[in-house]
């Protein structure tokens, strides 16, 4: 394999790691501010707090190995993306931030503010609006190539059917796996009014995703023909995704195997976002960077793989420690830890 | 001043890091107070002790929650502020970044196992062992970003043809002239800082009458530590001199305010300069600047005026330099007062002055650290990349800099506003003893 395309393949691997563990943690804020106001947080808040509080940073790291790591492999896109995103980049900066500190603020710290946990729950639906305006913004039409540098074209954005058909499948997206891991998550606790619940968000959210799926299918189509005929020419992989989602639903209905249909949860996503990334080769930023035309020097990129391989060996044995002290251990599970 | 995108992504980067810094200098050096003081706790069989590592650990969490986002926020800011900057030096400079994020990830996993374990191992000791991945982690993570750092400062590891870096050798890149007595600096810095600012919480507790053996035992602790971090920091700055003298030298004499080159060179403390480089007021310690750069009264110092006028660095940062090395003395002098005075019983070294004097230090501590930045990095100006590429030429051409810094400095207000006053709340309402007796009603662990 080639030097481009096993950097990207690690950096997608790990945006895709981000997107799961993410999308959990961000519509767990958004299910335990619900849960809030409508007065039922005894019953969900307590599940919540005891998955999120060990892992939310770890959450983070996910995300900054993403872009250390992309402008590490492909130097060029800091340059483009860097002078383009400024604000947006900015704002999703904000939110993160707010979003990990008053975590720590409201969970660690001495009050249980519901103010707190306002911020909390809704940043976990802008910050995953506001990056996938990244991904967006690669599909190109939205920057310029002047002699002062690289524009970027704000008002084409916020007009664009496209971007707004990602946004709004961001945000579904992240509410359905969430609840999908978190009834799962119920039911091993033996918690059996929050699994009820959950269960009911997940089913709920379920439409939605497919639906917004297949809008961007049709906004992308006016948008980047040419991204749209290569993403046909792998539509089995879209097909496999389509398929585990119904396997996903039908457990879900049916209350069977939560963990196996959250499984399938997780390879839907994963067909969907690698058939989206390989279609979207070769490039990184339409048209301007390619992974061949912007990789880094051929050292360097040996170099990173090895540290990469070597980090894995070192992280892979403490994530199965992580894993089995809080989700596998049944009875930390349960709150008798 | 001309408030251009240069200047303003100058005030931006500067405002991070220097807000950031607060938070990763606890995050490198509290662990490791934890862990003496667990350690301790077990081995002596001694509940204080483990009192004092759970409630650092608690505060701990907030600290490094606020240092994770506005770590997040510098990554992300240094492609948005400085594109051109890091589509060069991801070339050359990237693994360090790259292994940043693994030593990240380590520390992260092991901290969140540590804190939510307390309890969960019947063997102390096992959960004492949790405290060394942090402690690696942490320590490294500050190890690969100051060699990032010291690349800036002095860069090497390639070769530069039509303005593209070949012949890339990332490992000579890491390991420059400068990481060595950087790295020991910073790390010594931070330990040293942790042991300080836990001092002062230990000290104004007894100041105000309401500390009791708990705290006793914690002002030992941390001053017995921080005295040897102290030493080990004056020794780090030291080689950080030497290493400026011999292969930075502007910004030696830029932060001594040393013109001509001569053997003998005195040390300016303090003073004034005017337009014509003319010094007055100053305390000048004869042939010290030549001892502080090699050792010896002969060494020969190189001055400012060998360097062309438009890459001297500014001659302001004389006074950073002063004030962090007046801290170190401090810190030096406060932590071995209060040891000599322990260790000869006739002496109290419960006194008000010496406490007083204790709870000045962690503030000061953390001043110091703000001026050792802002000396080695207003003293790279104008570069980015010493004799490489300046700053103006690597700065974004975006015009929304200017919104980008008032949506960052409101965001550190908030954050900084919150930060204090959770951590305030979250121990004023539960006193250590009130703990002690909850958790080992039998003072044994
Ligand atoms: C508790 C904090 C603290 C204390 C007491 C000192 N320093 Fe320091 N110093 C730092 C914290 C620091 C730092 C924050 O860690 C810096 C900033 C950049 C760096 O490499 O370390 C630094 C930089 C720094 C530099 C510039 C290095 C460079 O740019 O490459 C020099 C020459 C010294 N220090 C020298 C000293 C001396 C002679 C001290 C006498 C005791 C001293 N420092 C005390
Ligand atoms: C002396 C200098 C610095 C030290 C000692 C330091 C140390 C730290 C520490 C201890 C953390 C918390 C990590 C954790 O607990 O997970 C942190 C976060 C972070 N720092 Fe800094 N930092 C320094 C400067 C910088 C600089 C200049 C950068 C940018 C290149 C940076 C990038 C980051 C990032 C991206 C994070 C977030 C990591 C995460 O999500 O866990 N740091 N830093
Ligand atoms: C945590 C430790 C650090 C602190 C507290 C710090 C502090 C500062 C300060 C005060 C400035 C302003 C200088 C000026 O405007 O004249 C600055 C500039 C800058 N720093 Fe550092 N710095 C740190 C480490 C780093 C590292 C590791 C990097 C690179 C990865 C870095 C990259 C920059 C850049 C790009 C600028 C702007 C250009 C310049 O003014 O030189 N800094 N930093």
């Amino acid at each position: 394999m080639s030097l481009e395309v096993l950097g990207i393949s690690v950096l997608w691997i790990f945006l895709y790691g981000y997107l799961i563990v993410a999308a959990i943690d961000f519509g767990a804020g958004f299910f335990a501010y619900y849960a809030r106001i409508t007065k039922r947080e005894h019953i969900m808040s307590k599940l919540i707090s005891r998955y999120l509080s060990p892992v939310w940073e770890v959450t983070n790291v996910f995300f900054v190995f993403f872009f250390v790591g992309l402008v590490g492999f492909f130097p060029d896109t800091a340059y483009y993306l860097g002078t383009a995103l400024l604000i947006p980049g900015s704002i999703a900066i904000i939110l993160l931030s707010i979003r990990g500190s008053f975590y720590a603020f409201g969970n660690y710290g001495p009050s249980n503010n519901t103010f707190f946990l306002f911020l909390y729950g809704a940043t976990g639906l802008l910050i995953p609006a506001s990056l996938s305006t990244a991904l967006t913004i690669s599909e190109g039409g939205f920057l310029e190539v002047t002699d002062d540098g690289v524009v970027f074209l704000a008002k084409e954005l916020f007009t664009s059917p496209y971007s707004w058909s990602v946004v709004t499948l961001a945000i579904v997206s992240v509410l359905y796996i969430s609840a999908s891991f978190l009834t799962y998550y119920a039911h091993r606790a033996e918690d059996i009014e929050s699994r009820v619940i959950l269960r009911k968000f997940s089913l709920f959210w379920s439409a939605p995703t497919i639906l917004a799926s297949l809008m961007v299918f049709v906004a992308l189509r006016e948008h980047n023909p040419e991204h749209f005929q290569n993403a046909i020419g792998i539509w089995w992989m879209f097909g496999l995704s389509l398929l585990f989602f119904m396997i996903a639903t039908f457990l879900m209905y049916k209350k069977k195997m939560y963990g196996f249909s959250f499984i399938s949860v997780m390879l839907q996503f994963f067909f969907a976002f690698f058939g989206y990334g390989a279609s979207h080769l070769p490039y990184i930023i339409y048209p301007y960077v390619t992974i061949t035309g912007s990789v880094v020097n051929e050292t360097m990129g040996t170099a990173l793989v090895i540290v990469f391989i070597a980090g894995l060996l070192l992280l892979i044995p403490s994530l199965i420690l992580l894993m089995r002290l809080f989700l596998f251990d049944a009875d930390y599970v349960k709150g008798k830890k | 001043m001309e408030f251009d995108s240069v200047m303003l992504s100058r005030i931006l980067t500067a405002s991070t890091l220097l807000f950031h810094v607060i938070f990763a200098t606890i995050g490198v050096g509290v662990p490791i107070m934890i862990m003496i003081a667990e350690f301790l706790g077990i081995k002596k069989n001694d509940p204080h002790y483990l009192v004092l590592a759970r409630r650092w650990a608690r505060g701990y969490t907030i600290t490094v929650a606020v240092g994770v986002v506005t770590g997040t926020a510098i990554g992300l800011q240094l492609s948005l502020l400085w594109p051109s900057f890091m589509q060069f030096a991801g070339q050359v400079i990237a693994l360090p970044l790259f292994m940043e994020t693994f030593a990240f990830f380590f520390e992260a996993i092991f901290l969140g196992i540590y804190l939510y374990t307390w309890d969960r191992f019947k063997n102390r000791w096992a959960h004492w062992l949790l405290t060394i991945p942090v402690v690696i982690g942490s320590t490294l993570s500050a190890f690969f970003i100051t060699s990032v750092n010291s690349f800036m400062n002095t860069p090497q590891g390639f070769d530069i043809v039509n303005g593209e870096a070949v012949n890339i050798d990332p490992l000579a890149a890491m390991f420059n002239p400068a990481t060595p007595a950087k790295v020991f600096h910073v790390v010594m810095s931070s330990y040293m800082t942790a042991a300080f600012i836990l001092a002062a919480i230990a000290a104004f507790a007894l100041v105000r009458k309401k500390g009791k053996d708990y705290h006793k035992k914690a002002l030992r602790l941390t001053m017995i530590t921080g005295l040897i971090f102290a030493a080990g920091t004056a020794l780090a700055g030291d080689l950080s001199a030497k290493f400026l003298a011999e292969h930075q030298p502007e910004k030696l004499a830029a932060a001594e305010w040393h013109f001509e080159t001569e053997s003998n060179a005195d040390l300016l403390v303090f003073g004034t300069i005017n337009e014509e480089g003319e010094v007055s007021n100053a305390l000048r310690i004869p042939g010290m600047l030549s001892f502080l750069s090699g050792n010896s009264f002969d060494t020969e110092v190189i001055g400012l005026n060998e360097f062309p006028e438009d890459e001297r660095p500014p001659l302001g940062i004389h006074y950073a330099f002063d004030i962090m090395v007046m801290i170190g003395m401090y810190s030096l002098f406060i932590s071995g007062l209060f040891i000599v005075l322990m260790l000869f019983k006739r002496f109290n070294e419960w006194n008000k002055p010496l406490l007083w004097g204790i709870v000045a230090s962690g503030p000061l501590a953390m001043i110091a650290i703000e001026c050792g930045w802002i000396l080695a990095e207003i003293g790279r100006q104008p570069w980015i990349l010493r004799g490489i590429m300046k700053v103006d030429e690597a700065a974004t051409t975006s015009g929304d800099v200017g919104i980008a810094l008032a949506m960052f400095l409101l965001l550190y207000g908030v954050l900084g506003t919150f930060c204090v006053t959770v951590l305030i709340k979250m121990f004023k309402n539960r006193p250590p003893e009130a703990e002690l007796e909850k958790r080992y009603p039998n003072g044994k662990i």
